[in-house]
């Protein structure tokens, strides 16, 4: 349903995303997941034909965003950060503006604006003036302006930023209730939120995608699990092949996975994982020295994920604990 | 064309359910009433004098009441314009509404058309007002309503013109404090170029007293429909329009 390839936006003095490629299919739920400033919104931006990309391309439903912004709009609902109400309007007036607006026919209007009010929860309030609203039902008249024409995609950046906890779960069950009948793409800094909402996930950090997986295989991934680096010399100078090594540490148990990395002076570098909440270490110096060969180093690799994981648990906790 | 209408409505609900709109026309009001009345007292001071010197002055509304109003009018619009757009799209900016505008499938123009004839409605409303003065003399007299018509006519492409410029600086800022100052000064500025015609005559000179909003309106108050004036206008508005969709266009590179 969506597809970005190479994506890159630069302003004048940073690049605020680098070369993103992610696909998302018909009916899923994909969590954007990375700290402030990553380049999240940027990239939402670019899908939503609100700015082009400087290089890479991305098609939404098959309409590519430079060259047919207008296919693609009709497709997206899009809720950016602050929901782009307009004050001085009622709810129900502002709802059929909107309506108008993303070109949902007249004879359908009503019906559509009946509808998407239920589902988000705001007929109580379609009388009210959106100034008298508070931050939990403007969000909800937010999203309800995204769905208003039904669209294929959604587009939600950080729906439940700035919302009591209570609102929060409130959003999130909203949220979990419109997948299916349509592609979401939502952004957020909270990592509950991905694992609580959403299918897929594509972390973002610095304006580039360090991962992308299923959520159930990424929290495997990085609960528990240890990658080690390895340096593995030759004895005296006998011959010495990595295949040879590679197979050697692979029969260790409790080992996952072991990626020849460079050969440097007849130095062999490998990158071992272990399976979940094993430890492999001792076991892995044992098996270099008792195959004859040396041991030059053995040393821990703070999985680049897993600091970002804990820069967004810890953005989390501090987010739990201070105004928001 | 719907979606243009779309923007429209929306503009002119906003118009009207704010301040705004209502202070403009009362203001306006007040403003106009005044000059009429002295107008009229003019008017008919010098036709008592006149009448008593027994000399047969001629006494012509059109030439002394009518077309003096409309060229304070013309004047009094350059004060009153940039309050009609300054909010237009520095209001959408500040408030994050302008991300729905930009996403929705509709085009810049249509957005942009939709807003600009929201405010030369908003400017006619306030010209309807006049009708009610003038109605008056129409009450008490005989003036000729053909060249008024003209003068209104001019009226309409001035503010358009200024309009449409006064809507291209709107895009250019968040603030509606700065839009609007920025449009009194190009709106004063256009008014007051005309003035270096008084006494320098080089080229230079006559292609900054061409650029006054002013002095093209003259003909117009005296009834006089010249397609020269309403090139200048028209082309005013053109090139209005024309900045502000290429600072949306920018806008959206830049944001």
């Amino acid at each position: 349903m969506i597809k970005v390839e190479g994506l890159t936006k630069r302003y004048a003095r940073n690049i605020a995303v680098n070369d993103v490629s992610f696909e998302v299919e018909k009916g899923q739920i994909v969590g954007f997941l990375g700290p402030n400033g990553a380049g999240k919104t940027t990239t939402m931006r670019v899908l939503t034909c609100f700015m082009p990309p400087s290089s890479g391309t991305a098609t939404v439903a098959g309409f590519d965003v430079l060259k047919q912004p207008h296919e693609v709009k009709k497709r997206i609902g899009y809720l950016p950060e602050t929901p782009p109400l307009y004050p001085e309007m009622e709810v129900g007036e502002y709802l059929t503006f909107v309506g108008k607006l993303k070109g949902v026919p007249s004879s359908e209007l009503k019906r559509r604006v009946d509808e998407v009010s239920e589902r988000c929860s705001v007929s109580d309030v379609r009388k009210k003036l959106i100034s008298k609203l508070s931050k939990g039902y403007r969000q909800r008249v937010g999203l309800a302006q995204a769905i208003i024409h039904n669209p294929d995609v959604l587009i939600l950046d950080e729906p439940t930023s700035g919302l009591d906890p209570k609102q929060i779960i409130e959003t999130r069950e909203l949220i979990k209730n419109l997948a299916g009948s349509h592609t979401i793409i939502l952004s957020t800094h909270i990592l509950p939120e991905v694992e609580q909402v959403c299918e897929k996930v594509i972390i973002i950090s610095k304006g580039r995608v360090v991962a992308k997986d299923s959520v159930e295989n990424l929290t495997n991934r990085l609960r528990g699990a240890e990658a080690v680096a390895v340096e593995v010399e030759a004895r005296d100078g006998q011959p010495l092949t990595a295949p040879e090594v590679q197979q050697r540490l692979e029969q260790i148990p409790g080992v996952s996975r072991v990626v020849f990395k460079t050969e440097r002076d007849r130095r062999l570098q490998f990158e071992v994982e272990s399976l979940q909440g094993r430890s492999i270490r001792a076991d892995l110096a044992r098996t270099v020295v008792e195959s004859g060969w040396n041991l030059n180093e053995l040393r821990a690799v703070g999985l680049s994920l897993e600091e970002i994981f804990l820069q967004l648990t810890a953005t989390e906790a501090a987010a739990g604990g201070g105004q928001q | 064309m719907r979606n243009i209408l779309v923007v429209f409505a929306k503009e002119i609900k906003s118009y009207y359910s704010s301040p705004i709109a209502w202070l403009l026309l009362t203001m306006f009001a007040a403003i106009f009433g005044f000059f009429f009345w002295n107008a009229v007292g003019y008017f008919v001071s010098v036709g008592l004098q006149s009448q008593m010197m027994g000399s047969g002055f001629p006494m012509d509304m059109n030439e002394m009441i009518i077309r003096p109003l409309l060229m304070n009018v013309s004047v009094v619009g350059l004060f009153l314009i940039p309050m009609i757009t300054m909010r237009l799209f520095a209001e959408e900016k500040r408030s994050g509404t302008m991300e729905l505008l930009l996403t929705s499938p509709v085009r810049d123009i249509e957005v942009i058309l939709g807003k600009w004839l929201a405010a030369v409605t908003l400017y006619a409303s306030m010209l309807a007002l006049t009708a009610l003065n003038f109605s008056f003399l129409f009450m008490h007299g005989s003036p000729d309503w053909k060249p008024m018509l003209v003068g209104y006519l001019g009226l309409l492409l001035q503010a358009g013109g200024l309009l449409a410029v006064g809507t291209f600086i709107s895009t250019t800022t968040k603030n509606q404090i700065v839009a609007g100052g920025a449009t009194f000064g190009v709106c004063l500025l256009l008014w007051v170029l005309e003035w270096v015609a008084g006494y320098e005559t080089a080229a230079w000179a006559k292609v900054l007293a061409y650029m006054s909003v002013v002095s093209h309106f003259e003909p117009f108050s005296k009834g006089v429909l010249d397609s020269k004036d309403v090139v200048f206008y028209a082309s005013l508005i053109f090139l209005g329009l024309f900045l502000t969709a290429r600072s949306l266009e920018s806008l959206r590179w830049r944001a």
